[in-house]
């Protein structure tokens, strides 16, 4: 297998389905000539033209509204969000349209489409551009939603998302475009609401995804040194989302803690806790703990923002504690 | 159309004045961008970083016609509408800086500047949404029967958003006193006017709003001034809203992370003939021609300008981050 960064991988998979389905197309701001601001998009406009990837004015409402329409009709589009901060200027006709008419039209309508960008914090882009959009997309009934934390996955996960029957918010980590991994060359699809064990340990589990993964990573190496062994479960998607993997580790650990990038407040940690005490509570041995983002707009300076972002030093902490 | 072919009247030392402080004006901005630019790659500023160079002559010869109770808002590429409203420029570098002494305590950065006492009440990051924003400033002042107007700026790449047409829409129906200005620099990022604007004719796009529209030079400070001081005066009297294209264009890439520019979108050679219209050189070529500055009195400003910003990054650099509380507070008001 070859190294690629999330980056290309997710270019792989735009190629492949590209070539794949005739009705597939890229839409957004700058993919085209530019190439894209995160370059994920880089050389598709050269290599495909005008008619697969079509570059639009900066008018959100207009051009996600505009893929719905298509997807109704058959074809699939792909639409970029150069973040996903600004899909909030969109949200009328990803939560009133995307979301409802497979539902209100009694079955008749379909909407295959994938709106996919970066969301997160970490790049000091202050308030207005660092959202973690996750818990509002998958609040919403009729969206799917798929949050890859490694490069195979961003692959996998994107030509699934492309090939699915509904509308699916496919959400990437600003960091994380640079990350190398192994990357299955050519055909490779991942199923939603399929968790993966990142990794396997005895006594706490960490729930998390996307660039939370990481940071549980590094959370376990450090704890190990101590002798504490940490599983991790990377839930991939949200919706669909494994409840019975988080539940079956639960059973092994008996205690667990969430962690995500986003505000902790009514975050999508508050749901896994919640699944937890409906599903496994006589299996816990310890409260489950959230490890998230603070509940402020992200600060512009550098060391507001890191604490204002889960970091390492506080997965490390909420695990001792709920051993202790 | 440029006035610099004119023959001046004999000017009032006033005028002379007034002259010589917009091309303080422009060199500060110009000067403190560069220097910013320069910090951007030290990464003493983080996050997104858009220079209005090139772009000066707009907000200084606008701006420099406002009554000091006028309001400004703008989007995110807002240094030199602060710098041209007499900001501190200390406190603008320390806000770049992330610094607690910065105009927003470090928490706003380069896309997101207030300032307040100067009537800045904000430049916006989400491409648009000054427009509504300012709006509601101008509906305030008619509401309050007050005289003051606003000014608002925003990018070509802006009238895409609905929220321009909506907005537009209701200043004209309740005749709010505002000035509409985009900064028409033919490009948003990367993609030209031609191919995110079905009307190129900016001014035309704007002008079913039942108010009027016009397009402007804005590479040419003097003529900026002369513009800005006949509208500003009729949106003053009229209390109707105007809308303004403005042809200028920016000289160093969209963003200073993008460093594909130029030759992605644009070539070399069209930004080196648009510099043949820089409007510092061009505002001290006309004032040493028409003898009202002489090239040591040009040079004084040059120094004075320096200092200034140099000042400015001495206070950025040695000023504190803000201390953790600040991070807490503001969220909500207590
Ligand atoms: C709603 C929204 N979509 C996209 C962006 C990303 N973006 C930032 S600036 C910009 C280009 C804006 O161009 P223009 O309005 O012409 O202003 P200029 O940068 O040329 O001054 C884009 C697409 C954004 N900030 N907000
Ligand atoms: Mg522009």
């Amino acid at each position: 297998m070859a190294i690629k960064t999330y980056r290309e991988a997710l270019r792989e998979a735009l190629i492949e389905e590209l070539d794949r389905d005739e009705r597939v197309f890229l839409m957004g701001e700058d993919i085209g000539r530019y190439q894209g601001t995160f370059r994920v998009t880089e050389g598709l406009f050269q290599k495909y033209g005008p008619h697969r990837v079509w570059d639009t004015p900066i008018s959100e409402p207009g051009f996600i509204s505009i893929a719905i329409g298509a997807a109704i009709e058959g074809l699939r589009p792909v639409v970029e969000v150069m973040t996903w901060s600004f899909a909030f200027l969109a949200m009328d006709a990803i939560v009133n349209h995307a979301a409802k008419i497979l539902y209100k039209s009694g079955g008749a309508c379909r909407v295959p489409m994938v709106i996919r960008g970066p969301a997160g914090p970490g790049k000091q882009l202050a308030s207005q551009h660092s959202h973690s959009i996750e818990l509002w997309l998958a609040h919403s009934p009729g969206l799917k939603v798929a949050i890859p934390s490694t490069p195979a996955d961003a692959k996998g996960l994107l030509k699934t998302a492309i090939r699915d029957e509904n509308p699916v918010m496919f959400i990437e980590h600003p960091q994380l475009y640079l990350t190398k991994g192994e990357v299955p060359e050519g055909e490779y699809t991942l199923p939603f609401g399929r968790a993966n064990v990142v990794r396997e340990g005895t006594d706490v589990t960490i729930i998390t995804y996307s660039r939370g993964v990481v940071l549980a990573q590094q959370s376990a190496e450090r704890l190990k040194e101590e002798g504490i062994e940490v599983e991790i479960i990377d839930l991939r998607t949200l919706v669909p989302c494994d409840w019975e993997t988080v539940f079956q580790s639960i059973r092994k650990t008996h205690r667990a803690i969430a962690v995500h990038d986003d505000w902790r407040y009514a975050g999508f940690g508050a749901e896994i806790v919640a699944q937890i005490q409906e599903h496994a509570f006589d299996e816990l041995d310890a409260p489950v703990l959230r490890v998230a983002g603070a509940d402020v707009p992200m600060p512009y300076n550098k060391y507001l923002e890191r604490h204002a972002v889960p970091q390492v030093d506080d997965i490390v902490a909420a695990v001792k504690q709920v051993i202790a | 159309m440029s006035t610099r072919t004119k023959k001046p009247v004999r000017p009032s030392t006033e005028e002379r004045e007034e002259l010589l402080e917009l091309y303080r004006q422009m060199l500060l901005i110009r000067r403190f961008e560069e220097h910013c630019d320069k910090a951007y790659r030290q990464d003493k500023i983080g996050g997104y970083l858009h220079l209005y160079i090139g772009e000066e002559a707009l907000a200084v010869g606008f701006i420099s016609q406002l009554n000091s109770d006028d309001r400004v808002l703008g989007h995110y590429r807002d240094h030199g509408y602060v710098l041209a409203l007499g900001s501190d420029p200390k406190a603008v570098m320390a806000e770049l800086y992330g610094k607690v002494t910065g105009l927003c305590r470090g928490k706003g950065g380069s896309m997101h500047l207030y300032d307040k006492e100067k009537n800045f009440l904000g430049g916006y990051a989400i491409v648009g949404d000054v427009i509504g924003i300012a709006t509601g400033a101008a509906f305030t002042a008619k509401y309050e029967g007050s005289d003051r107007i606003v000014l608002c700026f925003f990018g070509d790449g802006a009238m895409n958003a609905g929220l321009f047409h909506e907005t537009l829409n209701m200043a004209g129906l309740w005749d709010l006193p505002i000035i509409y200005i985009v900064e028409n620099n033919k490009y948003a990022m990367g993609t030209p006017v031609e191919l995110h604007s079905a009307e190129t004719d900016l001014a035309k796009r704007a002008s079913v709003y039942g108010f009027p529209s016009e397009t402007i030079d804005a590479m040419d400070v003097l003529e900026v001034r002369q513009h800005a001081r006949r509208i500003i005066d009729q949106v003053r009297q009229t209390k109707q809203p105007y809308f303004v294209e403005a042809i200028t264009y920016r000289f160093v890439g969209h963003g200073a992370a993008d460093i594909t520019d130029p030759g992605s979108y644009r070539t070399r050679q069209e930004v080196e003939e648009w510099k043949q219209r820089d409007p510092i050189p061009n505002l001290a070529n006309y004032l040493l021609q028409n003898k009202l500055a002489t090239q040591a009195d040009l040079d004084q400003i040059d120094q004075e300008v320096h200092q200034v910003v140099e000042e400015a990054v001495r206070f950025a650099d040695e000023s504190p981050d803000p201390p953790l509380d600040v991070l807490w507070e503001d969220v909500l008001v207590d």
